[in-house]
């Protein structure tokens, strides 16, 4: 089971996707969707970290080493690709 | 003693990350929203690994091996992000400026004018 603490930091970490996630719905223009998606990302990564702590696994935190990886692979395609031009 | 320093880094770090969601919500600009984005959620990260680093230091010196694992794969993931997320964050402000996105109240952009050169100069020859 899990800890209080734990359970506390990752509601609190909820909340923080929650308002970036509203920003990636009403962002009037392209880049303030990918702020949002990338802030998105970085807080999911210190989540697992979190979660890897909470249940003592650290398959977890291999699962966030690979994802801030691939993420930051997707975030330059993306700003690549609004960049505009020939790849 | 060792777990009120955890306790406290925890507090640190998502102080810092509720500021990255305010911030992303109440700016005024791509820039300002990339700079709370960005910055405050990595130095918020940089605190939570850094109290689950503690936490595996303190459980191998209690003996058991799993601490000194955990501890040695969140340096890992915080070297990933301390990076990666930079480095996303510096194109994704390129790509915001050279899409056309102003920055609101600013009096000097002294980067508009090569970008407008240049887009200038692929549309003549995209026409030529």
């Amino acid at each position: 089971m899990m800890d209080f603490e734990y359970l506390v930091v990752l509601l609190a970490l909820l909340f923080c996707v929650i308002m970036a996630m509203i920003r990636v719905i009403r962002g009037p223009t392209a880049p303030d969707r990918i702020v949002g998606l990338d802030t998105i990302n970085t807080i999911v990564i210190s989540g697992m970290v979190i979660f890897g702590a909470a249940f003592n696994e650290v398959i977890y935190i291999d699962v966030a080493i690979v994802y801030a990886l691939l993420s930051f692979i997707t975030t330059l395609f993306i700003a690549k690709y609004l960049e505009g031009g020939d790849f | 003693m060792l777990e009120i320093l955890i306790y406290i880094l925890l507090g640190i770090g998502i102080f810092f990350n509720v500021l990255a969601g305010v911030g992303l919500l109440r700016f005024p600009d791509v820039y300002t929203r990339l700079h709370a984005g960005t910055k405050c959620t990595t130095f918020g990260s940089i605190f939570i690994c850094g109290s689950v680093i503690i936490l595996g230091l303190k459980m191998w010196y209690q003996g058991s091996t799993d601490g000194s694992v955990l501890a040695i794969h969140t340096v890992g993931a915080l070297v990933a992000i301390l990076l990666t997320n930079p480095t996303g964050a510096h194109a994704i402000a390129r790509a915001a400026h050279k899409s056309g996105v102003e920055p609101v109240g600013a009096v000097v952009d002294s980067l508009r004018k090569k970008s407008t050169k240049k887009a200038v100069k692929k549309k003549t020859e995209v026409k030529e």
